[in-house]
């Protein structure tokens, strides 16, 4: 999948999670959490829309990974990459 | 109109679900009505059958204003004057029908054949015809049309009017209820450690958050100290037997709810986060029901992903407590003569004094603490 493909679906799965944001002002390098009204419900809700829509489930310890919007997006394509 | 909290004073009707005829059993969601803490579905508190609808949609009465008469099983429609019932007409005898009555009858659609009459000789008579229309389903096409109901009320108005009613809300507990605090820190090691290795293990949806931890340990300390389980009625307390903790919810156009999550002492943690997942979502979408508002026992609140170390909440009335918790901090912490670093959590209770006092708080608090350190038997 590509990145632009990826970065396509988070924004679908944020706008689920935070529909009153305008995401297409969401910084892609600030943390979702500093620009988004999110709590860890809404954190545990993009991670299990990860999981579900794109097939590559976030561990706990690596949220920190998927804080921001290119971070998120790398952290997918990587994971992605990773299995061939 | 049930009352969905202490500041709600009417609410609007916007849609029924059921209609005169059906059946309904206790739970079941009947209606949607609008009130200042968004759109709520009403739950049935019983099993029965719909007689009649008493107020139409675009309606706003106030709350305690009866919305449908429901007949449970056994009980006979809705009371009529006694009459002697006269013996039916002999079969193979044409039945004696008024012409007021078979003009009624035409006019409300009532099948002649299936009224019993009353008057002289088994005739049916003019009332026998009412209330028999009274006890049939409402046509399918009304002869006229309900009131359209009003436009839903812009996003901005329907904020100012959350406000509002938080404001009163909040206002009556400050006025009314003498509040008190306590506060305690909680060494989180071993509820922390726990949950990382639950969650290192559980498939991502099964995940759960130390929220969840937290209601779990609040509600079983409750067992322990039931008079903070309560509601205060008039001078008098009432002690609930259910333990239903609200969860306090921020909405994202603005506001907060407090929604009940049923049971929640009962619920093993796997059941209560998917619940609590569940209800906190309904609640950002505008999608809770009646029982939901109407049932909490206690509040408990947490801040601390906004930074908040110490909370102090205002009681939400009728309840007699709310508790609060903090952010989740690594501090240096003495153990065993050893100075440590450890998670911890500052838990608070602001309690209504006219129903308990600092006793028995600072046994519930410890009674919370108690329960967080042994995770695995939350």
């Amino acid at each position: 999948m590509r990145k632009d493909e990826i970065r396509s679906r988070v924004l679908t799965i944020l706008s689920t999670i935070a529909p009153e944001a305008d995401l297409s002002r969401l910084k892609p390098d600030v943390p979702f959490r500093d620009q988004l009204d999110v709590d860890s419900m809404d954190m545990l809700n993009f991670v299990i829309a990860i999981d579900q829509e794109l097939h590559v489930a976030i561990p706990e310890t690596e949220y920190a990974k998927v804080a921001t919007l290119n971070a998120c997006v790398d952290h997918v394509s990587a994971m992605l990459a990773s299995r061939g | 109109m049930p009352q969905l909290g202490a500041d709600m004073a009417a609410g609007r009707l916007v849609a029924w679900y059921k209609q005169p005829g059906d059946a309904v059993k206790k739970g079941d969601i009947i209606a949607e009505v609008d009130t200042d803490k968004g759109a709520i579905d009403v739950e049935v508190f019983t099993s029965g059958v719909v007689e009649k609808i008493l107020v139409q949609p675009g309606e706003k009465v106030p709350v305690g204003t009866p919305l449908a008469i429901i007949l449970e099983a056994g009980e006979g429609p809705t009371p009529s004057p006694p009459t002697p019932a006269a013996p039916p007409a002999p079969a193979g005898e044409r039945q004696r029908v008024s012409p007021v009555a078979r003009k009624v009858a035409a006019e409300l659609g009532v099948e002649l054949a299936s009224v019993r009459g009353t008057g002289p000789g088994g005739a049916v008579t003019r009332a026998d015809v009412e209330r028999a229309a009274a006890r049939q389903p409402t046509p399918a096409t009304p002869t006229a049309p309900p009131p359209a109901p009003p436009a839903p009320p812009g996003e901005a108005d329907r904020r100012a009017r959350m406000r509002q009613a938080i404001a009163a809300a909040v206002t009556r507990s400050k006025r009314d209820i003498p509040h008190f605090y306590l506060s305690t820190t909680i060494d989180l090691h071993r509820a922390t450690t726990w949950l990382g290795e639950q969650n290192a293990t559980r498939p991502v949806a099964d995940r759960l958050l130390a929220g969840a931890l937290f209601l779990k340990a609040v509600a079983l300390a409750l067992r322990d100290v039931p008079e903070l389980n309560a509601r205060w009625e008039g001078p008098k307390v009432v002690r609930s037997d259910a333990i239903h903790v609200g969860v306090a919810t921020f909405l994202r156009e603005g506001g907060l709810v407090a929604p009940a999550l049923h049971d929640t002492d009962r619920l093993s943690l796997d059941d209560l986060m998917r619940k609590l997942r569940d209800l906190v979502n309904r609640a950002r979408q505008g999608e809770l029901r009646s029982s939901e508002l109407s049932d909490p026992t206690i509040t408990v609140t947490s801040l601390g992903e906004q930074g908040v170390e110490t909370v102090y909440g205002v009681i939400y009335p009728p309840q007699v407590a709310i508790v609060g918790f903090g952010k989740i901090v690594e501090r240096p912490w003495s153990l065993g003569g050893q100075v440590v670093s450890r998670p911890l959590v500052t838990a608070t209770l602001s309690a209504d004094h006219r129903v308990t006092d600092g006793h028995r708080g600072g046994l519930f608090l410890a009674a919370v603490d108690a329960r967080l350190q042994e995770p695995s038997r939350l």
